[in-house]
């Protein structure tokens, strides 16, 4: 093959195995923030502490990395679920108006922020750690990627669209889709409201920290790696359009191609480009691509 | 006006207090060590940036995370004016400028982004800051071939009293906004936007123009405290921490009241300046929980909690008599 296909695939290929762990993150983040309106600030820090957890599983007690996924979700969930039902309850029903719930909430996960990412800086210290899982190169098509990349897009996938399919499909995903619909009439319908809401949360964190341990696998993790990727998610919720599902999971992929292209231009302006692309889509279509 | 309001009681103790502290603040490089010097001008930093956070936040309810993009700018225009080798302007014209640099940027910014309502104006900003850095990192390393900048050093006394006379030309502004009629534009747009707009207050404006007032304090006191640092780079000034920080101070002291985030900033600056460089995962793990804690449970911070107490006396003192 000539050089600048093999380039092109490269570029392709690198784009949508970022953007598989991207989409996973920033579904999380969209129900979260779509349905459960709250903006939050400390989702990174549920990817951060998947990754550790799976860590120390691997290090200390040889537990496949790709097994804690079946271990770390049912936990995260747990503490995502209580922690809707005792911060975020409370202040959704002392909140007077939704514009001043979205505004207490999002300064709470500023708090979970600073709580969760030092309690992990107490744990495991601020040095970077890693460990090699799968470490070896696939020839697809001319280009080599490593074994590990390949296996994390592959899951990120599965789990993004059984999250969906789980959402389109299910009982509760009816009622979740009601409540982000119209939350005041979805309870005149039977549905427990508070209950939908906090299970929304528990789920985003999950995809969080289920993002964190596939992320684990390829890169090495330190304890204030979370609020990167929180920004990445919510420029992707934005861009997404924020609420949408499949708009978040699109989404993800577009900026993991955006990202890997900007990266191979000039590698120090990555970071730069999303803003700018963010700041510019706020400006021009707040709404999102596949907002309505 | 009537003079006599200003010997009343109402006026009399709070103004007694107000010239006994501003006497003892302006005198203090004169009786006490260069240590409290150094630790009151920081202290006196993180409420400029409190008081001025909440100058625009507070009445109009718009959450601006861009704090840290101003104070950044102020750091980066000292960086570039007062460099320790060659020639350096006056600092006293550098602050300034760096004021003015914000003042402008925030103008810019207001009109492009104020419209923008609630949470989308809260992201916007936050990434505003993320853009300034990540251009000026890319610009250092690439066109000037540096990454941080050293800066002349100045004495501690100067910059402590440049600082103080900009909190109290801050205090004097908020006050006077608080009781103007611009001031009473701003609150009902945080109240009905609308209804503001149909009542004939040219909404932009009048926000546009508090978003840049609030932004020029920043970026001057960004300017004063870089000569104190003598060393910066992007990641130092632009550190997200300083959009943060301000909120967490003023929510903790309650923006209610004009006293409310002079209260919140002065605990947690002096919390922050004997415990951060000793206990620092501590110190922010704390940090975490005192600000869910107060959004939970004190819902007007500090303020809000004293005003309650004294109303509870002042009806207790009703019920004896």
């Amino acid at each position: 093959m000539p050089d600048s296909i093999v380039r092109v695939l490269d570029i392709a290929i690198g784009g949508l195995l970022t953007g598989g762990i991207y989409a996973l993150i920033a579904m999380g983040l969209s129900l979260q923030y779509g349905v459960a309106r709250v903006l939050n600030i400390a989702h990174g820090e549920f990817i951060m502490l998947g990754a550790f957890t799976t860590f120390t599983l691997y290090t200390v007690f040889g537990i496949n990395p790709l097994l804690s996924l079946v271990i770390i979700g049912p936990i995260i969930f747990i503490i995502g679920f209580l922690l809707h039902r005792t911060l975020f309850t409370r202040l959704r029903i002392s909140a007077p108006n939704p514009d001043a719930y979205a505004a207490s909430s999002m300064l709470a996960t500023f708090g979970l922020l600073f709580i969760i990412q030092n309690l992990a800086l107490l744990g495991w210290g601020a040095d970077l750690r890693s460990y090699s899982y799968l470490n070896f190169g696939v020839n697809l098509g001319g280009a080599i990627f490593a074994a590990n990349r390949l296996v994390t897009l592959g899951f990120a996938i599965g789990i993004g669209l059984g999250f969906y399919i789980f959402l389109v499909r299910s009982r509760i995903g009816k009622a979740i889709r009601a409540a982000a619909q119209d939350p005041e009439t979805a309870g005149l319908m039977g549905v427990n409201i508070n209950l939908v809401l906090a299970i929304c949360f528990a789920l985003g964190a999950v995809m969080a920290g289920l993002a964190g341990t596939l992320l684990s696998m390829r890169f090495p993790i330190t304890p204030t790696m979370g609020l990167n990727y929180t920004i990445i998610a919510i420029i992707i919720v934005v861009l997404g359009g924020l609420g949408s599902i499949p708009g978040s999971f699109i989404g993800g992929f577009i900026l993991g191609i955006i990202g890997t292209i900007v990266n191979y231009i000039e590698p120090s302006l990555s970071l730069a480009a999303y803003y700018f692309i963010f700041m510019l889509l706020l400006l021009v279509r707040p709404k999102g691509i596949f907002g309505k | 006006m009537d003079i006599t309001a200003f010997t009343s009681r109402k006026f009399l103790i709070p103004g007694v207090i107000t010239l006994v502290l501003l006497i003892a603040l302006v005198t203090l490089p004169l009786y006490s060590s260069l240590y409290m010097v150094i630790l009151v001008t920081a202290i006196l930093m993180y409420t400029i940036l409190t008081v001025s956070w909440a100058l625009f936040s507070g009445p109009s309810g718009y959450l601006s995370l861009a704090s840290a993009a101003f104070f950044g700018i102020g750091i980066y225009t000292s960086a570039m004016l007062l460099p320790n080798t060659g020639v350096v302007l006056p600092l006293l014209v550098v602050v300034a400028l760096g004021g003015v640099i914000s003042f402008i940027v925030a103008l810019l910014v207001g009109f492009l982004t104020l419209r923008l309502r609630g949470i989308y104006f809260a992201i916007f900003t936050f990434g505003l800051v993320e853009l300034i850095k990540q251009v000026l990192i890319y610009y250092e390393i690439n066109i000037t071939g540096t990454r941080g900048r050293f800066i002349v050093l100045v004495e501690n006394e100067h910059i402590f009293w440049i600082m103080l006379a900009l909190f109290i030309l801050l205090m004097l502004t908020t006050y006077f906004l608080r009781h103007s009629k611009f001031g009473l534009a701003l609150q009902s747009i945080g109240e009905n936007e609308e209804a503001a707009a149909h009542r004939g207050i040219n909404v932009t404006m009048v926000k546009v123009i508090t978003f840049a007032i609030s932004a020029f304090f920043m970026g001057a006191a960004g300017a004063v405290i870089a000569t104190k640092w003598t060393y910066i780079d992007p990641y130092i000034a632009f550190n997200a921490l300083f959009s943060f920080l301000p909120i967490l101070m003023a929510i903790f002291g309650g923006i209610g009241q004009i006293y409310g985030p002079v209260i919140g900033s002065v605990v947690f600056a002096y919390l922050e300046e004997t415990l951060l460089t000793k206990f620092p995962y501590y110190y922010m793990l704390t940090f975490g929980i005192v600000l869910v804690g107060v959004i939970l449970f004190l819902p007007g911070g500090l303020a809000g909690l004293i005003q309650r107490l004294w109303r509870r006396r002042l009806r207790g003192q009703h019920a004896n008599t």
